[in-house]
């Protein structure tokens, strides 16, 4: 085994493998993950961590699963954070600047002191997407905060108790109902398929044998 | 981040680059396809494999870890529940919190039905949420379903159930539309024209995309919508057993609340399996790109009860699994890359074969390639490249960071610049091509009342799938179970709920002779290490 240094989960002092993530090292250590794991691969946002290297008082923020272990690694995951998400019908609200308002107000309490960004385990520029938020530009909100796992470290230190990732959810379903242009080659497929346009051809490949199947895969052309 | 042996063969790569871009690798016959399969892909492998020994499938194969699963007992053997206490009463029943289940809690919920959802882990814990390179329909004018269906078949090995596939590429486009009406943000033009290209096997580029996060993005879209809708999801509470009533229909579920042990019972019309996948069981001790509760839960809980399995001896294993660096060992590179123009190449520089062939075939290559001395050793193994610094050349500066952030930041966590330098893969286990068996109305042919959706059906694809088509099928047959689940269950009347099965199947184990200790479903991968 390669070297192993000491790490602190939730204070307690384990020694393990250099090499492995937080969320492997914990389960080397003997946990058995339920609440604070989730995909392990960086997209579901389920192992929010925060923590702190020992002789620095920086507080700093994680993904479990994507954060390797350092020597003197203080160490607590968030099992759960209460985003406040606000329901709403995707059907009935309209991509206004009124609607973000009446859903989200907190985010014009935003103070700029940019803990948000600091927090973000993406990287993400969060501060920036709840500006853009705030005036209505949703593309650019949407565009922002496109990479959002939704793990919630923003929010936790937001002073102004903002939940970062709904904002930019809203924001993303607007654009992608609402505001990016409508796609007339998908419409006029659905259109056909409803109008039974291919019924009878797909009928037809349906039955044909497996031999007559295996020549028309084997030489069909391939768009280039 | 990488060893000095392996910047040796980055050279040799960069070295044979201008050469290999000229000229496109040339796709196999289906002869050398055949032939390259039974020699390397881990589904020819027989000590990978157990017979089953009862139940529906009885006296064919499954893997080991599966087979071992579907012999192992019921957590109600010895834990005794009363299912006279009803917990919850509903409509429809959806046991699963990824694509799949969340499709159908909504159409169920919008054709007037109560519908709830458990869940082990959060609702959008799931597969669905890591697939990365796109989901396919036959949408744009040089394409077609029935042009799908021959790539899905074909590439399926003309084994997929063709009333299955025909609802497949049929309902795509409209699968599409429903997301993107929904609020999923597909990448488009300035037109609105989808931004579409190939995967593996594909012969028109119909792979839709929400940059490398479509999973995510879709899976975010629907959950937000449950959630509006206010449909009751459970977290942290599993199915551990279905339940029937004295008419032989499927009646509910036992669940069990996965942080204080208890046990609860679920009554319901009607019940979708929407569990998804299998590769947290680590068949033939491959890594997995796979979701920490990818246990093939509802594949015990329906044979358990009757329902058979099929084609469960085929899996798929992604081509391009990250093979270095350790910490994301087995983790998705998704095929997007080899879409937007990377292409696969050995130690010695060589691109050994066409990017975009089918993924068993791919992943073929790789072993092969890797059994011959042909790859790059690493830590735990070893890999081949995929030559990641091509796409900037093709596409122009800029397109890693527009179309696949995800890999790059996956990467640059670790010191790895893709733009710069090529990455190294393996096979990863991905997929489980098998599942329940369904007919074309998505019901089980043998239990009333009961639906399987998404990745724990087995069929839709054949003994392959490929990319883009599962991201697909969870919408199609989601949608599809919850609108039928909430049809049917207008029309149900439960009789009295009765646990005999369990009895019956602890006997068939018995007389079987098989005597073990595990017990079944395995809700959660057994990872922590105890020295004692």
């Amino acid at each position: 085994m390669s070297n192993l240094v000491n790490v602190y989960f939730f204070g307690k002092k384990y020694e393990v493998p250099g090499e492995m993530t937080i969320m492997t090292a914990m389960e080397y250590a003997g946990y058995t993950l339920s609440r604070g794991c989730g995909c392990r691969h960086g997209f579901c946002g389920a192992c929010a961590t925060i923590y702190r290297i020992k002789g620095d008082n920086t507080l700093k923020t994680c993904l479990a699963c994507q954060k390797q272990v350092e020597d003197g690694m203080y160490v607590a995951s968030i099992p759960f954070f209460p985003t406040d998400k606000r329901t709403y019908s995707i059907d009935e609200i309209k991509p206004t600047e009124k609607i973000m308002m009446e859903l989200y107000p907190e985010i014009y309490s935003c103070i700029g002191c940019n803990a948000c960004t600091n927090a973000c385990t993406q990287d993400l520029n969060v501060m920036q997407y709840i500006a853009y938020a705030q005036r209505g530009e949703y593309e650019k909100c949407a565009e922002e905060s496109f990479d959002c796992v939704a793990c919630g470290c923003c929010s936790v230190r937001c002073p102004a108790e903002i939940s970062h990732p709904m904002v930019g959810l809203l924001a993303r379903r607007l654009v992608g109902k609402y505001i990016a242009p409508e796609t007339e080659h998908l419409k006029a497929r659905v259109e056909e398929i409803n109008e039974g346009a291919y019924d009878e051809l797909i009928e037809q490949i349906m039955g044909k044998p497996i031999t007559e199947m295996k020549e028309l895969y084997n030489t069909r052309e391939i768009e280039k | 981040m990488f060893t000095a042996e392996m910047l040796e063969s980055i050279k040799k790569v960069e070295a044979t680059r201008e050469e290999r871009m000229k000229t496109e690798p040339r796709r196999m016959t289906a002869e050398e396809k055949d032939a390259l399969l039974k020699a390397y892909h881990p589904d020819y492998r027989a000590d990978g494999f157990a017979e089953i020994k009862v139940g529906p499938n009885k006296g064919q194969k499954a893997p080991k870890e599966l087979t071992n699963l579907l012999h192992s007992n019921s957590r109600l053997l010895t834990d005794k529940v009363d299912i006279t206490k009803i917990d919850y009463e509903t409509d429809v029943l959806v046991i699963g919190g990824g694509g799949a289940g969340a499709s159908a809690a909504i159409e169920a919920n919008e054709a007037g039905a109560d519908v709830m959802i458990v869940t082990k882990l959060r609702i959008g814990d799931a597969n669905t949420m890591m697939a990365e390179g796109g989901i396919q329909a036959a949408d744009k004018e040089n394409d077609s379903p029935v042009q799908h269906y021959l790539d899905a078949f074909g590439g399926g090995h003309f084994a997929a159930r063709p009333e299955l596939l025909r609802r497949l590429v049929m309902e795509a486009p409209d699968a599409i539309k429903w997301l993107n009406e929904l609020g999923v943000m597909f990448d488009k033009d300035e037109d609105g024209r989808m931004v579409t290209t190939h995967g593996g096997g594909t012969s028109r580029k119909r792979m839709h995309a929400c940059k490398d996060y479509s999973g995510a993005e879709i899976m975010r879209n629907l959950r937000d919508e449950v959630l509006n809708r206010q449909i009751p999801v459970i977290e942290f509470t599993s199915a551990v057993e279905l339940i029937k009533d004295d008419k032989g229909q499927v009646a509910g579920a036992v669940l069990l609340n996965m942080e204080t042990g208890d046990y609860l019972v679920a009554k319901a019309k009607t019940v979708v399996i929407a569990t998804g996948g299998a590769g947290r069981l680590h068949y033939q001790s491959f890594p997995t790109s796979n979701h920490y509760g990818a246990t093939a839960d509802g594949l015990v809980l329906g044979y358990r009860l009757g329902a058979p399995l099929l084609y469960q001896d085929t899996i798929q294993y992604h081509p391009t699994g990250v093979a270095y660096p350790s910490q994301i060992f087995g983790a998705l590179v998704t095929e997007k890359v080899r879409s937007l123009g990377a292409m696969l190449v050995n130690k010695d520089g060589e691109a050994y074969a066409h990017p975009l062939e089918t993924r068993d075939v791919s992943a073929s290559a790789i072993i092969r390639e890797c059994a011959n001395g042909k790859g790059v050793d690493t830590p735990l193994g070893s890999g081949v490249w995929l030559d990641t610094p091509m796409i900037e050349i093709l596409g122009g500066e800029g397109t890693i960071e527009k179309r696949i952030p995800a890999m790059m930041r996956m990467y640059l966590n670790y010191g790895i610049d893709m733009r710069k330098q090529p990455i190294l893969v393996y096979p990863t286990l991905h997929y489980q091509n098998g599942g329940l068996e369904i007919g074309g109305d998505g019901f089980t042919k043998v239990i009333p009342n009961l639906l399987v959706a998404g990745e724990a059906v087995g069929g839709i694809h054949g003994r392959n799938r490929l990319m883009g088509n599962s991201l697909l099928d969870i919408i199609v047959f989601g949608r599809n179970a919850g609108k039928a689940a909430a049809k049917k269950a207008k029309t149900v009347e439960l009789g009295e709920m009765n646990l005999d099965h369990i009895d019956a199947y602890a006997k068939e184990l018995e007389a079987a002779g098989i005597e073990t200790n595990d017990v079944s479903p395995l809700l959660l991968p057994k990872y922590a290490r105890h020295e004692r």
